[in-house]
């Protein structure tokens, strides 16, 4: 029997077991709106801005490993989503975007609401596909699933012609999917690994640095394994907190730019890194010529583009982060019976002096809330069993700093690109996988007002996701940096004027709350939490507050900043200079 | 160093703007680039001349791995093999030089496919020394215009370069 294209599509998302799309309709995709109206297995979520679209199906995937979905119109509809897809895309999240195009036969006219997507798109997918007949319609979906979830996952975007989604078709289905041009490694080479275990055996000052990979592989039990089997420290990019617990005793904490002093020390000290599923962004290394300098590397990752990119490497293993740490830890169980002890214990110590000479700490004011304050109740308050979600800015540094993340996929922030407008959106997208959890967007009065409009979505949805603004009045990262680098001259950085927020929030139907003064954090967050709708907690903090330690751009990391030596931090600033 | 990178890729609309797209989003530069058919009419391949130092072609090659419609790379430079390039030369000599530029012609194997009043169009093939030679040896001629094809290779039959 032929079925329309548009239903060709349904069936395909329904085998690929979609629950939830995210999206917004127009034109071009009508006909498949129609179909969603009484679909029983697919629920669509209405956002209001197809940013917000994307951002959901983001955090949706994030929160669950599962690839989110997206369905937008052609236009204007497609080209609202590149700041989603590009930042989906820079942190190796699934998603699958489907968008409309005119008809196959005005493709290239400038005809009404026409955009070559494909075209717009293709550096910030992972792959893209223009549907051009319909009998490829449901092999391209199966194909689109299988790259956007297997090798390093990313974003895919499926552009669908009216006319494809209109005509008819049989339905085929293919049980599995093969494209011969693409064969991700997954398993290591054995040799590499042997080699790697022997250089962690002689290896008296290790250090573990876990990425992104580690979760999204999985392979966060077999890290752990690694880590305790010989005591070796662990710090976690932006990407990688919540791989090992923040609470573990071998965790470091973040390195990089906003790092921990000790993690940060650590490399530079260190004999050996052991870079996991984690790809040397600049925010981690620093001047790269100074990073790690008595380091020997041994790089695991499962992109070969991303070995050898930045750093040069003594140990490459391409493949799956989880598979290779299984054979990695089994060759150290098996082969390695040194002594450790004493060395490791003399490394381990020297840590400790440096955690307790520089501990991540803030100045307590019980005058005016410190953001960092809220961020450490939150975490009290939830004892780490939340969702967290972050906008970008000061807000975000705050959260990896003072929360601590105990399971991977607890975190959803955009790392890569660094979007404002991230966090409140993915919350949604955490909520809807997760009905039960509670999720909690961390976010700035300037990044929340760029997705704003979703608390219709929130809303209606009857999501009870809460969002923790750090007020400051200020872009606050960026007046940070006018402060340090441009001589306070704070250039288009205050926000001036801020709505309302607890306002906003009561306008759109959800419930809106105000902290004022530090005593009032605790009792805001407790009512919030309990309150069983969306809600918007407003913390006015204290707007001069920065975030330390810091690195300035292109330092070691071990050059750092810190708070209480402000003067002192400024004249070795303009040393640097 | 330059080097000459040969792909098989799948045979699919906007495989080219992706290979460009890569180079140019990353900032690697292309020399040259010359796209056609293999015996397979699903397969092309495409002959790339870039350049850069060692970790920077590393690069190149692993990204145009990456590619999905990418399925082999193979960097010739690696590779004992045959590179050639056509060009066609339009040169308008003076009366006096007109002997001189089809002798020139014939020295480099070369023929003379087009002629007017005042010009001689003229087809070489052979390697980038040799293409070279010939555009500089007629320039003094007085070279009107030039179109290269861009550099084709081929491996030559079992022989690695160690
Ligand atoms: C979409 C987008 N535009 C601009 C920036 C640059 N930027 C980084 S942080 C920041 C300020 C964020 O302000 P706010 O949300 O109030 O957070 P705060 O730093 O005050 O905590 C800006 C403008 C960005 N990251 N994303
Ligand atoms: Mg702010």
């Amino acid at each position: 029997m032929k079925i329309t294209g548009a239903e060709i599509l349904i069936e395909s998302l329904k085998r690929e077991g979609v629950k939830h799309i995210f999206g917004y309709p127009g034109g071009v995709v009508l006909n498949i709106f129609d179909l969603l109206y009484d679909n029983k297995d697919i629920q669509l979520i209405l956002t209001r801005h197809e940013q917000g679209a994307v951002h959901a199906a983001d955090g949706y995937a994030r929160s669950t490993g599962k690839p989110g979905v997206v369905l937008v119109t052609s236009g204007p509809g497609a080209t609202n989503t590149i700041t989603g897809i590009a930042t989906a895309s820079m942190d190796s999240i699934p998603l699958i975007v489907f968008s409309g195009q005119v008809p196959t036969m005005l493709i290239g006219n400038d005809a009404f609401q026409e955009a070559d997507i494909v075209g717009i798109s293709r550096p910030c997918t992972k792959y893209n596909f223009l549907v051009k007949d319909i009998k490829d319609l449901s092999n391209i979906v199966r194909e689109a699933f299988y790259i956007a979830t297997s090798g390093r996952p990313g974003p895919v975007l499926i552009d669908l012609p009216k006319d494809v989604t209109a005509s008819k078709a049989e339905f085929i289905w293919q049980e599995t999917v093969k494209i011969r041009s693409y064969n991700p490694t997954y398993e290591g080479n054995k040799w590499m690994i042997i080699q790697a275990a022997h250089l962690i055996a002689k290896s008296k000052r290790a250090v573990i640095i876990a990425g992104g990979g580690v979760i999204i592989s999985g392979g966060y039990r077999e890290l752990r394994e690694l880590a305790e089997f010989i005591d070796i420290p662990v710090t976690m990019t932006l990407m990688g907190l919540g791989s090992l617990p923040g609470t573990h005793e071998l965790s470091l904490g973040m390195p990089g730019m906003h790092g921990t002093y000790y993690a940060n020390k650590a490399i530079q000290e260190a004999d050996l890194l052991i870079a996991i599923g984690m790809r040397f962004d600049d925010r981690v290394t620093g001047k790269l010529d100074a990073f790690a300098p008595h380091a020997k590397i041994i790089h695991i990752d499962i992109d070969p583009t991303s070995i050898r990119k930045n750093v040069r490497v003594d140990i490459p293993i391409v493949g799956d982060v989880k598979r290779v740490l299984t054979a990695l830890n089994k060759v150290l169980k098996e082969d390695i019976k040194e002594q450790w002890d004493e060395v490791r214990k003399a490394w381990l110590r020297q840590i400790d002096t440096w955690k307790k000479e520089r501990p991540m700490t803030y100045t307590y004011s019980d005058e005016v809330i410190k953001p960092q304050f809220v961020v450490e109740k939150i975490y009290d308050l939830t004892k780490g069993n939340a969702i967290i979600t972050t906008e970008v800015g000061q807000n975000q540094m705050w959260a990896a700093q003072f929360y601590k993340f105990d399971r991977p996929r607890t975190l959803l922030t955009s790392g890569g690109l660094g979007t404002m407008g991230y966090g409140f959106p993915a919350a949604i997208g955490a909520q809807i996988a997760h009905p039960d959890k509670l999720v909690i967007d961390i976010a700035g009065d300037g990044s929340i007002q760029m997705n704003i409009q979703e608390l219709a979505t929130a809303v209606i949805n009857k999501l009870p996701v809460k969002v923790a603004i750090l007020n400051n009045h200020y872009l606050g990262m960026v007046r940070q940096w006018q402060e340090l680098f441009f001589h306070e001259r704070y250039s288009y950085s205050h926000l001036e004027v801020v709505p309302d927020f607890v306002k906003v929030a009561e306008a759109y139907g959800a419930a809106g709350l105000k902290a004022t003064r530090p005593s009032e954090v605790e009792p805001v967050l407790k009512e919030g939490f309990k309150i069983k709708k969306t809600v918007f907690m407003d913390f006015i903090v204290d707007w001069k507050e920065k975030v330390y330690p810091m690195v300035p751009a292109n330092a070691p990391i071990d050059h750092m900043l810190f708070e209480e030596q402000k003067e002192k931090s400024e004249k070795k600033l303009k040393a640097l200079k | 160093m330059r080097h000459t990178i040969s792909l098989l890729v799948e045979n699919k609309f906007g495989v080219l703007s992706r290979i460009a797209g890569l180079f140019s989003g990353r900032g690697y530069n292309i020399e040259s680039l010359s796209v056609g058919e293999t015996i397979d009419p699903q397969i092309s391949t495409m002959t790339i001349v870039t350049s850069g130092d060692d970790q920077i072609i590393e690069q190149i090659t692993k990204q145009l791995n990456k590619l999905i419609d990418v399925i082999k790379v193979i960097d010739m430079t690696e590779f004992d093999h045959v590179e050639r390039e056509m060009v066609l030369i339009k040169v308008a000599p003076k009366q006096e030089d007109k002997a001189e530029v089809l002798r020139l012609t014939e020295i480099f194997r070369g023929r003379v496919v087009d002629s007017s009043k005042t010009t001689y169009t003229v087809e070489v093939t052979g390697d980038e020394k040799k293409i070279q030679a010939f555009i500089e040896l007629l320039k003094p001629a007085g070279i009107k215009e030039f179109v290269r094809t861009g550099k084709i290779a081929i491996v030559r039959e079992g022989i690695k370069k160690s």
